[in-house]
């Protein structure tokens, strides 16, 4: 523990710590471009440099290990002369284009110029400039304003990768370019946008939208995958100008996906913002009254042998809508609920036996890590960010039984078969040893796995197979939530998929729908059944539905959403409902009053004393839920050979209603996607 | 004056062959083994005892550089060999490549077996193809004569020396960028520390030298530190150099001498004195284009070592001197320098990539007096902000040339700019 002297204040820190980061330890602040808390340090921005006893010239602090006894002078004259002299060089070559710049306002290097930098420019020679590039559908380019700090080499290198970004030239005509014309092909490379200290790497859809002091700032949660990563909302007016992540250390570190960060813009686009029902005698959707809408819906309930009434919770409900939608349901006498739409065939008892329970963070304490049916890349990019940095810093050893995947790391490949997820439980030689040798084993089993029809084998091999180490990676917001308030088919009742069975061969006369859109529902709802759509976009729902209930998306409601982690979250409001939308559960607890059967709570907080009361653990907010599994059930079937592998979701930017309406979500899959045929000579060149 | 006894590259002039048998001739590989026997403590110790310093440019004591390498790490340690050659002005690695590869390579053996290194990188610059070639010539034999290899020269070292060709950037010199470069990487300096001595190439334990402190190394063991250390000035700047001399003299040539002749005595025995004589002398840059310059009044009487060139407000450098006569158009000259470093910045910090921009165009502005009498004192302004803030030297070395021209010269652009002013259109409207 080396001792140390800053500014006159004695300090001890552990050893390694840089000075840098002991000068923030004692609240004093070192400007700096180049360094960056989680990339490597490259020491060239020389900001940060700072006067050391006994050392002939000053020195990088952020690069400079603490010392014993080191006398450090943050403040002095040469230190001041040396920031104020790297100042005037950065800005040189500088546009100074700060009206114009997207980047005003909350930039790094404006912030320093003015409170390190001299009053003039004393450079009268021609400034230097830089060509544009295309790199990515969501990041513009203002290469002249580049600072060479290199943190985006570093990120797309370390976080995303991706190696395609890196400093071409040298000296004067030293430029950031792609390695050779490529796209940044990440899914993380919006990040770009964040860790870029001046505005030479801007975001294209927030593009001259903007300005920082005008937007109000909403911290909130995500829903595009199931991690939950926690983000900030900025709006102006009743608009969503952009989405940025939010430090949390146990989720998202300081990353976002591409996803998150820019399918706001689908916010804006089809969205329901009003009731319609659909005529009888034209057979088309008509807009009409809340009155009329819930009175039909109403009707349409009573009249209906409960039996033959189901109701299904897409991916994007929040927990407060799916519980009032369940004691709705219950109370009429219909059992036919079920959140698990995409098919998941598992019913598990505890929540351990569907949470990821090592968490996001207990990556990195992993020695071996076996994913089984999942591409987290694409089901959750930041969670595959998370296994990539331990992949860098220990080096630990992976392998993917499952659909062949691009992931940014090595791993063993084991086959697509669910024999080769068998034979693996048998096997004593190769990864299977390093798995059974581990200390800390870890099974990422991902949730399209459960889907298939032999998902109880696959769930009871990957129980035996990982032990203590077994975690399920849910790809959507609203599962756990649902599988945690039991959203799940009541006594006797019938599930997802037998639901739309009855539906198509006519025994289901009635269909809930909230906010159930990804699935093919001209195939799976048969003509007779009366749909009845709850959601927030006029995406495939709502085009099968009778009735539209028009509800509001994650943006503007404050609700809980359970991470796969287990870990519950609130989301908070950004901007108000559109048109005549309505929060969920208030369209749930008006429909309940229509029918008859008025739910027992009038607001939200009452609601919540409802959930909490059966499930005290989700009132546990942002913890990680340390829960029990259920024992292993031996006899859990046999699996079915014939089936491969697959991916409900091949198409990373196209997963949900929000997305599917974003024009830059559509941009970057036209882009970056590839082709089915593409995929399959991956596939068939890695079976090679 | 070097007596013909005491000089070390016998061959520098390249009059013998270069062959392992002109070699063995010239006294190369003259009982090595006999030397590796006496323990490396003992080569560490006579390196010490002879006082070289490092022959690059630094001038770091070469014997303490070798007492920093760990022992017992478990990693591997590595000699690297700097034959970038490629400060203006200098020349004198090259001849050793071409014309005593095979001092070049034993004293490798002597220096890699004191660090307890097995592998040795020669990192040639990419200019230098024939040199390259020879010295793979020279090491193939080594190899066939078993000098080198397992077991080399019978000492029960094993000893492998790499040839590694560089591309040509001038900043592939700086010992990080080029341990960069030889890992395949662009040739960027890293921060230091760590020392390469603690984490160099593939972050093992590594020493990286110029090819005339290795070159030296095997003679200065046979004939004991002791010999070595009484030639030149004083136990702080002994030995014998290597001088390249350049520019206006008559016969520009490479000569080895006792460190600490005088400039004037070195330019007259060697060169032929300058263009026109003595007194046509205007400036001389003593140590490689990075050394500040001196102006004829201190050339008469300064000595050629490290410590009279730095009380004299210069450097040894790589003791390239590049002479200039009254012809020199010296602001010019140091303009051109200023380019030089422009165009091999590496990029990477900021000072050094804005900075050598700046200073050059400031520079070509003073070369035609387009400036102001002020600005002289930003241009020595925006040196210093360069020097000392960069992660290598080559700030420094950018910097430096300005200073000495700024220190020595003043008077000189003041006149230019004067003159030009006198000369301008004048571009003054009348008010009506």
């Amino acid at each position: 523990m080396p001792k140390l002297t800053i500014d006159g204040i004695e300090i001890e820190v552990e050893a390694g710590t840089s000075i840098l980061q002991a000068a923030e330890q004692l609240g004093i602040e070192i400007p700096r471009f180049c360094y960056h808390d989680r990339l490597s340090v490259p020491a060239n921005c020389r900001m940060c440099l700072v006067e050391l006893e006994g050392a002939p010239k000053p020195v990088a602090s952020c690069a400079m290990a603490c010392g014993d006894n080191m006398v450090v002078k943050t403040s002095s004259e040469r230190v001041k002369k040396a920031r104020s002299g790297v100042m005037e060089f950065l800005l040189i070559n500088h546009p100074l284009d700060c009206p114009i710049c997207d980047q005003g306002g909350e930039c790094d290097l404006q912030d320093q110029a003015y409170a390190y930098g001299g009053d003039g420019s004393r450079y009268e020679e021609a400034k230097r400039a830089v060509s544009g590039k295309d790199i990515s559908p969501v990041i513009k380019t203002f290469m002249t304003r580049c600072i060479n700090c290199t943190r985006c080499v570093r990120f797309v290198e370390e976080i995303a990768g991706v190696p395609v970004l890196g400093q071409m030239n040298r000296g004067e005509d030293a430029k950031i370019d792609t390695f050779v014309g490529r796209m940044v092909e990440s899914e993380l490379s919006g990040n770009l946008v964040d860790v870029c200290p001046v505005g030479a790497l801007t975001s294209k859809p927030y593009n001259y939208k903007a300005r920082p002091w005008e937007l109000k700032k909403v911290e909130t949660i995500d829903v595009m995958d199931g991690l939950g990563c926690n983000i900030r909302v900025d709006v102006r007016g009743n608009e969503v100008m952009r989405v940025l992540p939010r430090l949390h250390e146990e989720i998202n570190e300081e990353w976002i996906d591409d996803k998150t960060r820019y399918s706001y813009d689908g916010l804006k686009k089809n969205r329901l913002d009003r009731p319609y029902v659909r005529d009888v005698s034209s057979g088309k959707l008509r807009e009409s009254s809340w009155e009329e809408a819930l009175s039909v819906v109403a009707g349409k309930l009573k009249e209906a042998d409960k039996s033959k009434i189901g109701a299904m919770a897409g991916n994007l409900c929040d927990v407060e809508a799916m519980m009032a939608l369940k004691d709705f349901m219950v109370s009429i006498g219909c059992n036919n609920i079920d959140c698990r739409v995409d098919g998941m065939n598992i019913l598990p008892e505890n929540r351990g036996d569907y949470l990821f329970n090592a968490g996001i963070a207990g990556i990195e304490e992993a020695d071996a890590i076996l994913l089984v049916g999942t591409n987290p890349r694409k089901d959750a990019a930041i969670l595959n960010a998370r296994i990539r940095k331990h992949w860098l810093n220990k080096n630990v050893p992976i392998a993917l039984i499952g659909e062949y995947a691009e992931l940014n790391y090595d791993y063993e490949y084991l086959g697509d078969n669910p024999a080769d997820l068998k034979s693996f439980k048998g096997a004593r030689t190769g990864f299977a040893k390093i798995f059974k040798d581990a200390k800390n084993p870890m099974l990422i089993l991902g949730s399209d796995a459960l889907t298939r029809s032999d998902a109880a084998a696959i769930y009871g091999l990957a129980r035996e197979i990982a032990g203590e180490g077994f975690n399920v990676l849910h790809k959507v917001a609203s599962r756990v939530g649902g599988l945690d308030i039991g959203f799940l088919p009541q006594k006797d009742g019938m599930n997802a998929i037998d639901m739309f069975e009855a539906s198509v061969s006519g025994a289901l006369d009635v269909l809930y729908l909230f906010g159930v859109d990804e699935v093919n529902l001209d195939l799976m709802v048969g003509r007779n059944t009366f749909v009845i759509y709850q959601g927030h976009h006029g995406d495939h729902g709502a085009m099968r539905a009778d009735v539209v209930l028009p509800g509001v998306a994650y943006t503007e409601k404050e609700a809980i959403y359970v991470n796969t982690e287990g870990r519950s979250q609130l989301s908070r409001k950004a901007v108000c409902a559109l048109g005549d939308a309505k929060e969920d559960w208030k369209i749930i607890r008006a429909l309940s009053e229509k029918y008859g059967r008025k739910l027992p709570y009038d607001n939200i907080l009452q609601l919540r004393e409802r959930i909490f009361a059966d499930y005290p653990f989700l009132a546990e907010f942002d913890v990680k839920p340390d829960a029990k599994m259920s024992k292993i059930i031996k006899n859990y079937g046999e699996i079915d050979k014939n089936q491969k592998f697959y991916s409900l979701t091949p198409d990373f930017y196209m997963t949900n209603p929000i997305c599917r309406s974003s024009k830059v979500m559509a941009e970057c899959s036209n882009r970056f996607v590839k082709s089915k045929e593409e995929i399959e000579t991956k596939i068939s060149g890695a079976a090679e | 004056m070097l007596q013909d006894k005491d000089r070390i590259f016998t061959n520098l002039y390249g009059w013998e062959s270069f062959s392992l048998k002109d070699a063995k001739k010239r006294g190369d590989w003259n009982k090595t083994s006999s030397l590796i026997k006496k323990g490396s403590d003992w080569i560490i110790d006579e390196m010490k005892k002879s006082g070289l310093r490092g022959r690059g440019g630094a001038g770091f004591p070469t014997g303490l550089k070798w007492s920093f390498m760990p022992k017992d790490t478990g990693k591997p340690h590595y000699l690297v060999i700097n034959a970038d050659e490629s400060e203006p002005g200098t020349c004198k690695d090259r001849d050793i490549l071409r014309n005593e590869p095979h001092k070049l390579i034993e004293g490798a053996l002597l220096a890699g077996f004191a660090m307890g290194a097995h592998t040795a990188y020669i990192y040639v610059r990419g200019e230098f193809y024939n040199e390259a070639s020879e010295l793979m010539l020279a090491i193939k034999e080594a190899y066939d004569n078993g000098l080198l290899g397992k077991n080399a020269a019978k000492s029960g070292w094993d000893f492998d020396v790499i040839v590694h060709r560089g591309a040509g950037a001038y900043i592939c010199g700086e010992e990080t960028a080029l341990i960069e470069s030889i890992e395949g990487k662009k040739g960027q300096p890293r921060n230091k520390p760590p020392f390469p001595a603690m984490a160099g190439l593939y972050s093992c334990p590594t020493t990286v030298n110029n090819v005339e402190t290795i070159a030296v190394v095997p003679t200065i063991l046979r004939r004991g530190g002791e010999w070595f250390s009484k030639l030149g000035r004083d136990e702080k700047n002994a030995g014998t150099k290597l001088f390249c001399i350049s520019g206006h003299v008559n016969n520009p040539c490479n000569v080895e001498e006792e460190m600490g002749i005088s400039m004037r005595e070195l330019i007259e025995t060697h060169a032929g004195g300058v263009r026109g004589g003595w007194d046509n002398l205007l400036a001389v840059i003593p140590g490689g284009s990075s050394a500040p310059l001196l102006p004829k009044e201190i050339c008469d009487n300064v000595c050629m070592d490290f410590d009279s060139l730095k009380e004299a407000g210069s450097a040894l450098g790589t003791a390239g001197l590049i002479v200039m006569d009254k012809s020199t158009d010296i602001i010019f000259a140091i303009a051109r320098l200023s380019h030089f470093y422009m165009h091999e910045s590496c990029g990477q910090c900021t000072p050094c990539r804005e900075g050598t921009g700046w200073l050059w165009r400031i520079m070509m502005r003073m070369v035609k007096g387009q400036a102001t009498v002020s600005e002289i004192d930003k241009l020595l302004d925006i040196t210093k902000q360069i020097e000392g803030q960069t992660i290598c030297a080559l700030g420094d070395a950018a910097a430096w040339p300005v200073q000495g021209l700024i220190r020595h010269f003043r008077g000189e652009i003041e006149k230019r700019i004067i003159e030009y002013r006198k000369n301008a259109p004048s571009y003054d409207v009348a008010a009506e």
